[in-house]
Parts: C-alpha cells; sequence; structure tokens
C-alpha cells in the first residue's frame, strides 16, 4: 500500500517511512517538539490560536469547521477544567488515514495536542481511539510513556510553569462514537449517544466543561503551523483552505494508500488514472465515492475530464464534499444498487437507536432493499427510497441520518439504471 | 504488528471459578486501579475495565457484571445498559479465537464474501456461530478501518490484511 506525498513534500507524512519513526527519538532527531518548545518559550496561548486561524486550516475529521475558530470559542474566563480531545474513533467506511500517522508518528500527535492544550489552558486531555485499534492505543501508550520520562508530557513541561496530562480511552465498537458529542458521552462512561447543539462542546463538553475535540489529522498538523507559521501553512493549499490533506484510497485502484496532497490539487481525475495507478485489472472507472461512505457518489463522468479541485468548494461544485477523504473507487463492474445496500447495512447496524428517524428509517431501508434484491421489486420503490431518505435527511437528532440518506438519494439519481433493473427483475 | 503471521494469544482462559461477584488479582486490580486514576468521574472508566473484566471471565457474566457495578458505584442496569450497547462487548459467550470479517464497502468489493465463505468452510459454522468446543466464533462487522488493505479479517485484536483464501487457511490452520 502506498503512503506518501504526491503534488506537494511531505509534511505531515514525512517521519512515516523512518527506521523507527515511532520512537522519541526519531522523533526529536527530526524536529519533534520544537514547536512545542517555541509555543511555550515565545507564544502567548492567544498567539498560538491566531496562527492556528491564519493557518486557514480545517477540521478533517469530515465537518471541515475552521479550527482556530472553534479554539477561541472556548472561555477564557470559565472557573471549570478545560478538555482537549483527540477524536481518534475513525470508523468511516473507506477512511484509514488516521491510523497510519498514530502507528509512525504518535508524537506528532502528542505534540498537537499538547499545543491546543497550552493554547486552551486544557490540563487533563484524551485521545478517544475505536477498541478494535487496540495496537494503535499499546504504541499511543508507550509514546506517551516516552514523553512522560523526557519531561515533555505531566508536570512542568520542558522546564516551564505548564502541566497537562494526556491519556488514552478505549471506545468499544461504534461508528456513532465518531459524532464529537456521541463521543463524549461515551467517554464519559454512558451509551454514545449523541446530544442537542448547542450548547456546544466549546463552552460546555466533557463533564459540561469546556471542550475542544478534534481529529488526528487536524491535531498532527499543529506543530508545523507552530514551526513555519500559519501564513506559509495557509500558503500550501488555498485562499479559504490551508495545508495539505490525507486523502485514504481504496478500492478498484492499482495504487490504493494514504495520500497526501497540497488542499486544492486540481485534478480529481489524474489522482484516479494515474498518482493512485488507474483502475485495477484494466478495467473502467464507474464511481467514486470521494470523501467516506456518508457523501455523494459520483459518476465518472462527472470526473473524467472534468478538472474537479481536490478541496471543500471544489467538490461540492463537482457534485460531492471533501468528508473525511476516503475516497472508495468502483470499476464498471460493480452495480451501484448492491454497493448502496451495503453501506445502507453499515448505517443500520451503526444507528444508536437514540431518535426514531434514524432507527427505524434505517431498518425500513434495508428491508427494502432485501426485497428488491429477492425478486420482491415494485413500481414505486424508487419514490419510497426518495421519500424515506427525505423523512430521514435534516429530521434525525444527528447527522448520522444525514449520512445514511445521501448516498441512497445520490446513487439513485445518477445511477436510476442499477436501481431498475433490480426494481424491474420480477 | 498488523498482517503478520503473529502468535495469536486467545481471548481469555476459561473461568473456573464462580460466584455472586467475580474476584480478581491483585495485578489486575492494579490494572484497574491504573484506568480509574485517569477520569476524574469513575463511570469514565466503564469501557477500559470492561475489557479487563471481558478478558478475564470470557465475557460479560453476571458476576462481572457485579464486580463492575460495585467497583464503579453504579446500578446493575447501568452495566447493562452500556454493555448491550457497544458491539465489542460481549454479554453472552464468544469462542476463544473470534474471527471478525469486515463486510463494509471497501472489503466487498475486494472479496469480502469469499473470505467469509472460506472461514465458514473451514470452521463449520456460519456468521453469528460458536464451534461446538467454544474455541471459535465467526462474526461479520462493519468497517475495521483496513479500507487500503482490503479485505482484511480481525482475529482477536490482530488485523491480518490482504487476505486470499490461502492465507485464509494458512491463519486458521496456525492457531493452536
Amino acid at each position: 500500500m502506498f503512503i506518501g506525498a504526491i503534488g506537494c513534500e511531505p509534511l505531515q507524512l514525512r517521519r512515516v517511512h523512518l527506521e523507527n519513526s515511532h520512537s522519541l527519538d526519531v522523533y526529536r532527531a527530526n524536529g519533534g517538539y520544537e514547536a512545542l518548545k517555541k509555543a511555550l518559550d515565545s507564544m502567548s496561548p492567544d498567539d498560538v490560536i491566531n496562527e492556528v486561524k491564519k493557518s486557514q486550516l480545517r477540521g478533517r475529521g469530515g465537518a471541515g469547521f475552521p479550527t482556530g475558530m472553534k479554539w477561541s470559542f472556548v472561555p477564557k474566563d470559565s472557573p471549570k477544567p478545560k478538555y482537549v480531545v483527540c477524536n481518534a474513533d475513525e470508523s468511516e467506511p473507506g477512511t484509514f488515514k488516521d491510523r497510519y500517522l498514530m502507528e509512525r508518528d504518535p508524537h506528532m500527535l502528542i505534540e498537537g495536542m499538547l499545543i491546543a492544550a497550552y493554547a486552551l489552558g486544557a490540563k487533563t486531555n484524551y485521545i478517544y481511539t475505536r477498541g478494535e485499534y487496540k495496537y494503535l492505543i499499546d504504541i499511543m501508550d508507550v509514546a506517551l510513556d516516552e514523553a512522560r520520562a523526557a519531561g515533555l508530557l505531566g508536570q512542568n513541561i520542558l522546564g516551564t510553569n505548564f502541566s497537562s496530562e494526556i491519556y488514552t480511552h478505549t471506545g468499544a465498537g461504534a461508528y456513532i462514537c465518531g459524532e464529537e458529542t456521541a463521543l463524549l458521552s461515551s467517554l464519559e462512561g454512558y451509551r454514545g449517544h449523541p446530544r442537542m447543539k448547542p450548547p456546544f462542546p466549546a463552552v460546555s463538553g466533557l463533564y459540561a466543561s469546556p471542550t475542544v475535540v478534534n481529529n488526528v489529522e487536524t491535531l498532527t498538523a499543529v506543530p508545523d503551523i507552530i514551526t513555519m507559521g500559519g501564513e506559509a501553512y495557509q500558503k500550501l493549499g488555498t485562499e479559504k483552505s490551508g495545508g495539505t490533506k490525507l486523502w485514504s484510497v481504496s478500492g478498484h485502484v492499482n495504487r490504493p494508500g494514504v495520500y497526501e496532497l497540497p488542499m486544492g490539487y486540481d485534478d480529481m481525475e489524474k489522482f484516479i488514472m494515474e498518482d493512485c495507478g488507474g483502475i485495477s485489472n484494466g478495467k473502467q472507472l464507474k464511481a467514486v465515492i470521494p470523501g467516506g461512505s456518508s457523501v455523494y457518489i459520483m459518476r465518472a463522468d462527472q470526473i473524467i475530464g472534468k478538472d474537479v479541485r481536490m478541496d471543500y468548494e471544489g467538490l461540492v461544485a463537482g457534485g460531492s464534499m471533501v468528508g473525511s477523504g476516503g475516497f472508495i473507487v468502483m470499476d464498471e463492474t460493480v452495480d451501484v444498487f448492491e454497493s448502496t445496500k451495503n453501506l445502507t447495512e453499515f448505517y443500520k447496524h451503526e444507528s444508536c437507536g437514540w431518535c426514531t428517524p434514524c432507527r427505524e428509517g434505517t431498518d425500513w431501508l434495508v428491508k427494502i432493499f432485501k426485497r428488491i434484491e429477492n425478486g420482491g421489486g415494485r413500481d414505486g420503490d424508487i419514490q419510497l427510497f426518495l421519500d424515506l431518505c427525505d423523512n430521514i435527511e435534516g429530521k434525525s437528532f444527528c447527522p448520522l441520518g444525514d449520512a445514511a440518506a445521501w448516498p441512497i438519494q445520490s446513487a439513485i439519481k445518477r445511477f436510476p439504471e442499477d436501481f431498475e433493473k433490480h426494481i424491474l427483475k420480477n | 504488528m498488523t498482517t503478520e503471521l503473529v502468535n495469536i494469544q486467545p481471548l481469555y482462559q476459561p473461568v473456573k471459578m464462580s460466584g455472586e461477584m467475580a474476584v480478581f488479582s491483585p495485578e489486575v486490580e492494579a490494572e484497574i486501579d491504573w484506568h480509574l486514576a485517569k477520569y476524574p468521574s469513575k463511570r469514565s472508566a466503564i469501557l477500559p475495565i470492561m475489557f479487563i473484566v471481558q478478558r478475564e471471565r470470557g465475557y460479560l457474566d453476571g458476576p462481572g457484571v457485579s464486580y463492575l457495578a460495585n467497583r464503579l458505584s453504579l446500578r446493575i442496569t447501568d452495566i447493562w445498559e452500556v454493555a448491550t450497547f457497544y458491539s465489542m462487548l460481549h454479554t453472552k459467550p464468544i469462542g476463544q479465537y473470534h474471527i471478525q470479517v469486515c463486510k463494509t464497502l471497501s472489503c466487498k468489493l475486494l472479496g469480502a464474501d469469499k473470505i467469509t465463505e472460506q472461514c465458514s468452510q473451514k470452521l463449520g459454522i456460519k456468521p453469528g456461530e460458536t464451534t461446538a468446543d467454544g474455541k471459535f466464533s465467526l462474526s461479520l462487522v462493519e468497517c475495521l478501518g483496513s479500507c487500503g488493505t482490503a479485505p482484511m479479517f480481525q482475529v482477536n485484536f490482530d488485523f491480518h490484511e490482504n487476505l486470499t483464501t490461502e492465507k485464509v487457511d494458512q491463519i486458521l490452520d496456525s492457531l493452536p
């Protein structure tokens, strides 16, 4: 599997191929913890937040919210403790980039979290990792112990009066815990049910205290922003989306992997057909889901010859979204009815059951898929799918309902022939 | 680490002792204390400690759940409420080797069905079942984050990726 950069110098992936890249020695020998030292020695917490604002770093977990702005929502005068929580749940189908960041460069995450903790005044911080990634939790725990022993974590970090701790926390198999408020419910020891917003976690999050929840890729971008300065980081990407972005590529491509691209990489066709080695087994491209399973599926003719730019605005203009950056490529043999059924089963399984539209709706959608698959298709099934999706989208308690509806809506719109073929089978 | 034929350990040793409430060794108690110390609220430690109880008892059985309620100062129903929400927590006995085949899209596109069929045939059980001797359980699970190295399965806590039917045979045959 390929792990590396295309169209730019590797930034977040620059250490991943070094021998023992996960160790503190290798991290420090390659510039590690210099950004933390710079922040503690010469920057105020507000300076750090301003640099992150200038960087135009947008949250890499899926929502794309500006990170610096999120940090600035944390009230400075709160008497309650503050928390930085790293969302390392990574359960979106097609998405696997954070895993390699933690596996191969765990200290980059620790350094990013410590800089965030310094900026926000957080003394205790947690890395919430899905339980299936146990080997990563072990790697992170070793790295945290190394950092603690070297005076980089805990009391009086690097000899300053800044003290902060980071602990790993284990999830237990629930996609919904990637939603930030459900993650906090889970971290407090409850079922992973999402919470009403507002109040947003920045004001009332973990234990009803101000909390910033950021994804692994987001936090690992922070040391470089501090080292090179917010403006220089922004210039690596576009005006509205700074820096580089990691894309996880899977499915029918010759070279699946984790690709670091400058934000705003200007040709999605070139990316798939050249950078990722083209479609496997000499087949033709049929469809791509570019941002993890919960974004709109794209037809090949929306990509080929269309110069789709790979950033937030470019992908919306192209008919989809960046999401978590999980590229799933499908060749001409794929039946989009079947692939959409597969994703709908995922959402049915992962619905937390808290609200009726999502709990009942996803179950019903799967039942319709199965009835059609078993030869029981009826006139009006396409409309039934769309009506059901309409009653889930925007009406569920959290975005999981939207995420379940969008693949079906876009698949029906863009591949009606694959649905009709199954419905008319009877 | 991943994909290698590592020495896969059983999920648990069969528990001989029974009773109203589970009792653990001082070493296990110290491990539980470490988790409790990480949080300002005891309840936050519920998932990490559930994994320990599950490892020691085989699954979240009655005595294990009573222990959790007592240790975390919670009601028995609070424990069950959490235990039944998360797919990695088992409230029924499970095999010592839990084979979990990822069935989600990228794995599906690259042959997850074949991998499942091979496991089924080899173990003589369908997904969702456990062998009569209690050694193997086979499950279909949703995305495990190995899409770039699909298809994959997880055996206990080890990821095995880029699977072929031959590799499946080799891995299953290697389990003691």
